[in-house]
């Protein structure tokens, strides 16, 4: 038995269902979450940590008796202060969501209301269930701005969501959290969305909130080096099960389960780091670009090489201008001045210049497979139609050809007749890679590819990409914002921030000491699969 | 002021647009095959009488001129005379217009109110019977043309029940009671003909904007189901449904043309019809033009509100 | 692809059907010529004429079945007219953009800034009353919806990255139109086709109904409205019959056309069940 005095959540045996409407069937219950238990004492964090499907925000949200599309607890038990929370009234709700549970999401630019400002919505909840005046209230939420470390607390409120930056926002959504004062805050992915120099100082503003007030919380994340960083225990789900249920520490250091060491493993791809060519494959030199129809500059002055059969990574954040290179270089983004060259002739700036060799050497995979494949054409006109459109292969030989192609991305023929839609979020990506591999091409631009997907099925995805290279020599941009992946598979490096490559060489140099400003905040930014590995950093920076 | 630049802005479309239909509708009944002179006097007129009657209407002049005449006579209130009979159009459509527009209101007072009602019970109860009722009979209500609908209460209403005149009969000593009785009929005939699609267009706006994650965090947040829709919902639905209601009100102005011939109601779109049959094409101008100027102004109505609502643009970053 | 049609839907089809028979066949069905005076005025239905006479003294079962000949036929046409335009300029717009898009969008939004009611009556107060002309003016005026819709729908597909792929593949405009983007684009354009139908069903019977569409003694059940409608005030309902008529037809391609709507989002993934 628990302790009853110090108990706040006490999950029992949860299932949670929802019905599901197919166009081609009849609707059927199915069930998301399955036999789940876990108590978490007052002021504990826990962490929920899964794939997409886990059910791991599913279950978050049961914590506020929430069911989103339909979602409902359809047996056991959530006890809160020990009382069942899965039967309980409207009013009974209103106020447990209201003062017990506060609920921090993923996207706070869309969860904040934008005709309302900050500081109102902040308030809300407190004012209304009469915990503090409304001048109280905005006092205790200045206090929470500044704990957040939000610039200007006492003014920050009075600004419109739209006119405060992301990494803010989820700052004022945790204040918006905090401002009753709840026994419990559930946050889901809070950090997710954010680029990766930002999700440091916003993750240090939580942990040091949540260790100041004493609040319990459930934090809900896919990544298991964050959630190490602000949770006492971890339990790890997996379609709606749980796999481990443990202290931090244990699941880090002496993971149980074999998906558990799966997890903590991730990125623990290695490849030897070969040596840049004199005679280089691909020659970016001093390219600017602009926005079409502006004259704000998002590349300035871009220089780099990249030899036949290696990989040169590009990493930065969101708007480095590492995805405008990308577009320069394809030709759908003519630049204002420099010179591309490739297998040592100049590429047309403009696509349409391009002859039909040029483009079959240059292929590109993209970010989300989902939109980059006609949810119209099998698996098959997608692998065939670079054969048809520059080898000429019709029939027969297309066909040999495509089931080559599947073989070579580790998928068999019976693939060739469905449609992206009726394939994982893996495969999809598979079959991307096919399409770009069936042009034979000397480069391949890979845009952001793993960056939609789960850790393990983008292990995967770098795995083969490896392989291929090996085989096929053929060449890789890659664009990134992870550096966990630009050490599994780069051979250079360079790093951009906001148009500019503030550091360029092999693996080795550029992961050597001493680093400039940028790349030193970059590279303690990203969270370590480490307990403790935020309170150095923050120690650190 | 940026927002007041947007207003102006949008004025000035506004205005460009009107002239541009202007131009439309004298091109349109200018520039097309068919003789004006030749289809009011019709086929077996003599060549003399053509000539005569191309003079009197000045059709020898180049189509620009008569444009920029016509332009001027409307800038300053005169809209020309009707061909068949020689009277000042202005005059005719006066005590028309004022006609169409009190029925139109008066459709419209009881129209807007039913169907956002209607929307937001169907909101309520969304995929619970109510919805699928009020879903369901409206969308058999938008297939249903409004002489079906306005027959049909001639029929059993005015007819078989004698509740109300089934002939909407106006005179200027009526009183507003009296004039109010006289155009229930065909007022209920419009409000039917407008609920259908403004209602079903009223849901569909509410549905996305409950979809919001916003209204999910203000549920989240443990507020009551009316603070959520007063305070989270209504402030941002309010520009769409301005949007939808205009829109309804636009096609409303068109629904009357045929509501008033139905009740031979004395309006601008009975004087319209009458006078396209008789080929009468300064009368046909004047009553198009002014249908537009009511359709462009519903629909800047609608553009403004929107942007004084929208938070972006009242608090510029 | 049959699976599970609605009992709706099936209504729809069945009497969408029915309606498509007796305009095809209708010669054969009809019991009476179209023009010819077999009674008296305004009879009551009776055995031997079903649905009683018309204002003239005309069978009107048989005006009614020569009636959906003309008023089907002539919607068919304009509505084949307004999204074969509309279609072709809208995809057109959305692909080449540039000044063509402009000019386009701009003279569509002009001419769908004067209702489409208003602005066929001012037409055809100048044009001769024939049915070129007449499906003509219905076809093009409507096409600016299609336009618009076609334009939209294929603008957002353009932007997608399987696009973008053909593109950088080095596909020519043929290519990505007919393969790329008309595929995706086919659905929503094909239940807006349903509308549409539905759309000059009602615009044809209301120019009818004012006089300015099929001129007598040929009849569309618009103008068959506007012979019997001074029978209503004495209690004859006989122009309730067409007017029913058009309503139910109309009925019954919304019907059809809802569920396709339905089966594209249920197709797109949208959250269903909720």
């Amino acid at each position: 038995m628990v302790n009853s005095d110090t108990v706040l959540l006490d999950v029992r045996h949860l299932q949670l269902s929802a019905m599901a409407y197919p166009p081609d069937a009849k609707p059927h219950k199915i069930t998301i979450v399955d036999d789940v238990s876990f108590t978490l004492e007052k002021g504990q964090v826990l962490g929920l940590i899964g794939e997409s499907g886990a059910g791991k925000s599913t279950i978050g949200l049961a914590a506020m008796a929430y069911g989103r599309g339909g979602v409902h607890i359809s047996s056991g038990e959530v006890l809160l202060n020990g009382v069942d929370i899965s039967d309980a009234s409207r009013k009974e709700l209103r106020r447990i969501r209201g003062l017990q549970v506060c609920y921090v999401s993923q996207s706070a630019a869309a969860g904040f209301n934008p005709a309302h400002r900050l500081i109102d919505q902040v308030v809300e909840s407190t004012v209304l269930n009469r915990i503090a005046s409304r001048k109280d209230a905005q006092a205790r939420a200045i206090a929470l701005f500044d704990t957040l470390g939000l610039p200007n607390p006492e003014t920050i409120g009075n600004r419109y969501p739209h006119q405060v930056s992301g990494g803010q926002l989820q700052r004022v959504m945790t204040a918006m959290a905090l401002c009753s004062e709840p026994d419990l805050i559930v946050f889901d992915e809070p950090t997710t969305a954010l680029d990766v120099t930002t999700q440091i100082d916003v993750l240090a503003a939580i942990k040091r909130a949540i260790k100041k007030t004493g609040v319990a919380a459930l934090y809900i994340s896919h990544d298991l080096a964050v959630v190490a960083q602000v949770s006492d225990k971890i339990m790890v789900l997996r379609n709606g099960k749980t796999v481990e249920f443990d202290e931090t520490r244990s699941i880090i250091e002496a993971p149980k389960e074999q998906y558990t060491r799966e997890l903590v493993n991730v990125r623990g791809i290695e490849h030897e780091q070969k040596v840049p060519s004199d005679n280089p494959l691909l020659t970016i030199d001093g390219i600017s670009a602009a926005y079409p129809g502006t004259d704000i500059h998002v590349l300035k002055h871009v220089s780099m090489q990249l030899s036949a059969g290696q990989t040169l990574a590009i990493v930065g954040e969101s708007g480095s201008g590492k995805s405008t290179l990308a577009r320069v270089i394809t030709g759908l983004l003519p630049p204002k001045s420099g010179t591309i060259n490739f297998d040592n002739q100049q590429l047309p700036p403009y696509l349409k210049k391009r002859s039909r060799e040029e483009l079959q050497q240059l292929q590109m995979i993209y970010q989300m497979a989902d939109v980059a494949m006609n949810p119209r054409h099998t698996v098959g006109t997608i692998i065939g139609r670079p054969l048809t459109y520059y080898f000429k292969l019709r029939g027969k030989a297309r066909r040999d050809r495509v089931a080559e192609l599947l073989d070579s991305i580790e998928m068999g023929t019976g693939f060739t007749d469905r449609y992206p839609a009726e394939l994982s979020g893996g495969q999809k990506q598979r079959v991307c890679i096919a399409r770009a591999l069936a042009a034979k091409p000397r480069l391949i631009i890979c845009d952001e590819v793993t960056s939609a997907l789960d850790p393990l099925v983008a292990d995967g995805i770098l795995k083969l990409l490896l392989d291929l290279q090996a085989r096929e020599n053929v060449a890789y941009l890659f664009i990134t914002h992870d550096l966990a992946t630009v050490k599994a598979i780069a051979d250079s490096i360079a790093i951009m921030h906001q148009g500019k490559v503030v550091r360029y060489g092999t693996k080795s140099d550029v992961l050597k000491p001493p680093f400039d400003d940028y790349t030193e905040l970059l590279l303690s930014s990203v969270p370590q699969m480490q307990a403790g590995w935020l309170d150095e950093a923050i120690a650190r920076q | 002021m940026y927002i007041l630049t947007l207003l102006a802005k949008r004025l000035v479309i506004s205005a460009f647009l009107l002239l541009a239909v202007s131009a439309l509708i004298f091109a349109g009944t200018e520039v097309l095959p068919g003789d004006v002179a030749q289809s009011i006097l019709g086929q077996s007129a003599t060549p003399e009488a053509l000539a005569n009657l191309r003079r009197d209407m000045g059709l020898n002049e180049p189509a620009l001129a008569r444009y920029f005449s016509w332009l001027g006579g409307i800038a300053q209130g005169d809209l020309g005379t009707a061909l068949t009979n020689g009277s000042d159009i202005a005059d005719a459509i006066g005590k028309r217009l004022y006609n169409t527009v009190f029925l139109a209101s008066v459709a419209a007072v009881v129209a807007v109110p039913l169907a956002i009602g209607l929307g937001l019970l169907a909101v309520r109860f969304k995929n619970l019977w109510p919805d699928k009722l009020i879903s369901g009979t409206t969308l058999a209500l938008i297939s249903l043309p409004e002489f079906f609908i306005g027959y049909l209460m001639i029929y059993f209403v005015a007819v078989k029940l004698g509740w109300f005149p089934s002939v909407a009969t106006v005179y200027e000593s009526m009183t507003f009671t009296e004039r109010l009785s006289a155009v229930a009929l065909p007022a209920a005939t419009l409000t039917f003909v407008v609920l259908a699609h403004m209602m079903r267009m009223t849901r569909a706006t509410i549905l996305n904007v409950m979809q919001s994650a916003y209204i999910e965090t203000a549920e989240l947040k443990g507020l009551s189901a009316f603070r959520v829709i007063a305070k989270h919902a209504l402030p941002n639905a309010i520009a769409p449904i301005v949007n939808v209601v205009m829109l309804n009100l636009a096609y409303l102005v068109v629904g009357v043309v045929v509501v008033e011939v139905i009740f031979v109601y004395p309006g601008m779109g009975q004087y319209l019809v009458d006078h396209v049959s008789k080929r009468d094409v300064p009368v046909v101008q004047a009553c198009g033009l002014i249908f537009a100027a009511f359709y462009i102004g519903l629909n800047m109505v609608a553009d403004i509100v929107a942007i004084v609502a929208n938070p972006r643009i009242r608090h510029p970053r | 692809m049959f699976r599970n049609i609605p009992l709706s839907a099936i209504v729809g089809l069945v009497l969408t059907s029915l309606f498509l028979l007796a305009a095809i066949f209708a010669p054969w069905i009809a019991p009476h010529g179209l023009g010819e005076t077999v009674g008296s005025v305004w009879e009551p239905s009776s055995a031997q004429y079903w649905l009683g006479t018309d204002n003239l003294g005309r069978d009107l079962l048989s005006r009614m079945i020569y009636g959906a000949r003309t008023t089907i036929f002539i919607a068919l046409m304009a509505t084949a007219l307004s999204f074969s335009l509309g279609t072709l300029l809208g995809l057109t717009a959305a692909v080449v953009g540039g000044w063509f898009d402009l000019l386009m969008s701009r003279f569509v939004d002009l001419l769908m800034s004067i209702p489409t009611l208003i602005f066929a009556l001012v037409v055809l107060s100048v044009l001769p009353g024939n049915l070129v002309t007449l499906i003509l003016v219905m076809g093009i005026l409507d096409s600016t919806r299609v336009y618009r819709l076609a334009r939209a729908v294929a603008v957002d597909i353009n932007v997608m990255e399987y696009v973008e792929a053909a593109r950088l593949r080095g596909e020519g405009r043929v290519w990505i139109v007919f393969r790329e983007i008309l595929p995706n684009a086919l659905t929503p354009l094909i239940a807006e086709l349903g509308l549409r139908f539905i759309f000059q069903v009602l615009f044809l019977s209301a120019l009818s109904f004012l006089g300015l569409g099929i001129q007598p003694p040929d009849a569309d059940w618009g103008g068959m409205v506007k012979e019997n409608k001074d029978g209503i005030i004495f209690g004859i309902p006989a122009a309730l019959i067409p007017a029913g008529a058009i309503a139910l037809l109309a009925i019954s391609v919304n019907l059809i056309a809802d569920w396709i709507l339905n089966r594209t989002t249920d197709l797109k993934g949208g959250r269903s069940g909720q």
